[in-house]
């Protein structure tokens, strides 16, 4: 997926990222196959999908934190942030823009914090072990940025052990920590996902706000909808590893393209209930050792014919009238099969 | 500097906690009161159902069996046993440990000549066997599936199989054949040289050192064995964790990943083996004490045994008791110490 040309070299870029898990005596799970995108200075990416449909090891990819092995990217893989390839970068050279220029927040914010050390020695951690600062000043850095992150009592979080905090506190102390050395991409890895619907909405603002401060870009990777529509400016896809629709996020919510979005959006009940009946898109996600042949989603898509059984859509993405967008469906050739009913329909 | 200001922050969170922790110690200990009784009860019965007599040693024709039934009497052998039962505890919780039949001394006395020389073999090889444990745990886990972890595992596990008094016979045939090179020789009995009188303070030092290479391998080597197992499973257990994966993301070094960040969680599990260990530790002590003529409790013990000299096995059990409650307690203090998470409730 190519960005609308701004004159400027994005911040990412990844390109054909595909990463398998091989096994002795077992069929390769191609987990991430061919995934594409882009992100520039300041711009939030929604990455969304099903689970187990790649975007998670997409985003670990990035800063090189899945294991290799079991894991084993392709050689052609390209993941170039501010033009450097990172595929095959030196541990040394990671470790450096790790925390550094790339910050990272994961899903699991109950078990993603060291139990046994303090909160503020966690945060002020990621600062003094670069050599930039003392301990000292890290320590006081932390305090200010626990106060950022909105921690009512920032002088005791410092001192609090992760389990004395709740949910939300602690997915506040590890965005700080992910933010402590000002990175320029923040990938966030489901950051609301184990959240409370009403800490959701502080931790997204929180995200908004600082990004707005510091001008960093935002991947968001999320199964949810609505988290995605409140804060991304574009919005991609997945399904079974790779891309599937593109394009800004009022295009893919407004006008999805894709059969698979078109499915995850009538499957999002409204709070007015003026969609009408929910729909159900049929069976399950394949496993990544057992995609099925031509278009990966045709046994679940309503539309599908004879063509889509046979031959795998590219992502096509081109300039409309309304933006930059594009889906990797054989709809986009003959749009007149769009046709019939779509999804069946839940009662609810 | 930072790390004794770390230190102080540590015994400060414990000082927090001190009033609790010294409940929760005396309830603990208390709570072992009837566990010792029963222990001691239970060996006294056991020890008179045994067959032998402690007069046996002094079995000769020389001595009139009208001597040997007099002694019996002045010990309080020719009473019922519930009544001796009754007498010996009741001396007992006075701290009257009673008098050795076999030494003709206090047993008092005995166990202090012995219980010191005890406490420094376990010590150190509890060190021993904790530190080289873990440190090759560690290397293990790191290298997870390398040449060096399976040859560990497989030394680990051939050691864990060797039993401790085969090892100690090993070990001084090992250093008393012609094949073992001289500048490598070392003491295979005692605790200290024939002329640790006339020694400087240093090479005292050195002497008792070099006393206890032997007994110390002979006695923590397959513990250690046992430890490496659960340090290296431990570890690779908490480098899935996903705070680990967050310490990578933050780019910190390998080093400071494992050591600061894996660690102290590993370690949790592995704080719990001490008490474990200890009981068998001690057991092992009875047979290599024996072995490298160490004048400690599990020597005391075997004779004793071997006496039928009951008060001074009733009290040397006492002893083993109470250290394993005490050391469990510590590894449980020590547990909590490492761990913020746990309360004392």
């Amino acid at each position: 997926m190519n960005a609308p040309a701004r004159g400027v070299a994005p911040l990412l870029e990844v390109r054909d990222l595909r990463v398998r898990f091989e096994s002795a005596g077992e069929t390769a799970a191609r987990a991430v196959e061919g995934v594409s995108f882009t992100l520039a200075r300041g711009e939030t990416l929604g990455l969304v999908g099903e689970s187990g449909c790649g975007k998670s090891l997409t985003a670990l990819s990035i800063p090189r934190l899945v294991d290799e092995p079991p894991a084993q990217t392709s050689a052609d893989s390209s993941i170039l942030f501010r033009g450097e390839e990172l595929v095959g970068a030196s541990q040394q050279r990671l470790r450096q823009l790790r925390g550094a220029e790339i910050g990272f927040v994961f899903q699991e914010p109950m078990t993603s914090l060291n139990p046994v050390h303090r909160v503020g020695d966690q945060v002020a951690e990621a600062l003094w072990t670069r050599g930039e600062v003392s301990r000292k000043q890290a320590k006081t850095i932390a305090l200010e940025l626990l106060d950022r992150v909105e921690f009512r009592d920032p002088r005791r979080a410092m001192r609090a052990y992760p389990h004395e905090l709740s949910g939300g506190m602690r997915q506040r102390a590890l965005i700080a920590m992910a933010v402590a050395c000002e990175p320029s991409l923040l990938i966030a890895d489901e950051p609301t996902t184990a959240l409370d619907v009403t800490v959701q909405a502080q931790i997204l603002e929180l995200l908004a706000s600082l990004q707005a401060d510091t001008g960093l870009a935002l991947l968001l990777i999320s199964h949810d909808l609505a988290v995605v529509s409140q804060v991304a400016d574009r919005v991609a896809v997945m399904y079974a590893g790779r891309i599937v629709e593109t394009g800004t996020a009022r295009q893919v919510f407004g006008s999805p393209r894709h059969p698979y979005t078109e499915g995850l959006l009538r499957a999002v009940p409204t709070i007015d209930g003026a969609g009408g009946s929910l729909a159900m898109i049929p069976g399950r996600v394949p496993r990544p050792d057992a995609w099925p042949s031509g278009c990966t989603f045709h046994p679940r898509c309503p539309y599908a014919w004879d063509r889509c059984e046979t031959d795998e859509p590219d992502l096509r993405e081109g300039a409309t009238s309304s933006g930059w967008v594009g889906a990797r469906c054989w709809l986009e050739d003959e749009p007149a099969k769009r046709s019939g009913t779509g999804y069946a329909e839940v009662d609810s | 500097m930072a790390a004794p200001r770390r230190q102080t922050r540590r015994l400060e969170r414990f000082e927090l906690r001190g009033g609790l922790l010294g409940r929760y110690a005396v309830r603990r200990l208390v709570g072992s009161v009837p566990l010792l009784w029963g222990i001691v009860t239970l060996l006294f019965i056991l020890l008179h159902a045994a067959p032998g007599d402690p007069m046996a040693a002094f079995f000769n024709p020389n001595v009139s069996p009208d001597v040997l039934e007099q002694m019996r009497r002045n010990f309080g052998l020719d009473q019922s046993l519930l009544e001796q039962y009754g007498r010996w505890l009741g001396n007992f919780v006075t701290g009257d440990f009673g008098f050795s039949y076999s030494r003709l001394r206090p047993v008092r006395e005995v166990l202090a000549e012995a219980l010191p020389n005890t406490l420094w073999l376990g010590a150190t090889s509890l060190v021993v066997t904790f530190v080289v444990g873990c440190t090759v745990g560690i290397v293990q886990a790191v290298r997870q599936y390398s040449r060096l972890d399976h040859g560990l595992t497989f030394a680990a596990l051939s050691l864990y199989s060797i039993p401790t008094f085969w090892l100690g016979v090993v070990l001084v045939l090992l250093v008393s054949s012609n094949a073992w090179p001289a500048w490598l020789d070392l003491p295979i009995s005692g605790m200290q040289s024939l002329d640790y009188a006339e020694l400087g303070a240093w090479d005292r030092i050195v002497d008792r050192i070099r006393h206890l290479i032997l007994p110390t391998i002979a006695l923590g080597l397959s513990s250690a064995a046992a430890v490496a197992r659960y340090m290296r499973g431990s570890m690779l257990e908490t480098i899935d964790e996903d705070y680990i994966r967050t310490a990578r993301a933050k780019g910190l070094s390998e080093r400071r990943v494992i050591l600061r960040h894996a660690l102290a969680n590993a370690l949790l599990p592995v704080i719990s083996l001490v008490g474990l260990f200890l009981p068998i530790l001690f057991g092992g002590a009875v047979v290599i004490e024996v072995i490298f003529s160490w004048p400690g409790m599990g020597r005391v013990m075997v004779d004793a045994i071997g006496a039928r000299d009951y008060p001074l096995v009733l009290a040397a059990s006492f002893l083993f008791a109470t250290l394993v409650i005490v050391a469990n307690l510590l590894a449980d203090l020590l547990y909590a110490w490492v761990d913020p998470r746990i309360r004392y409730s």
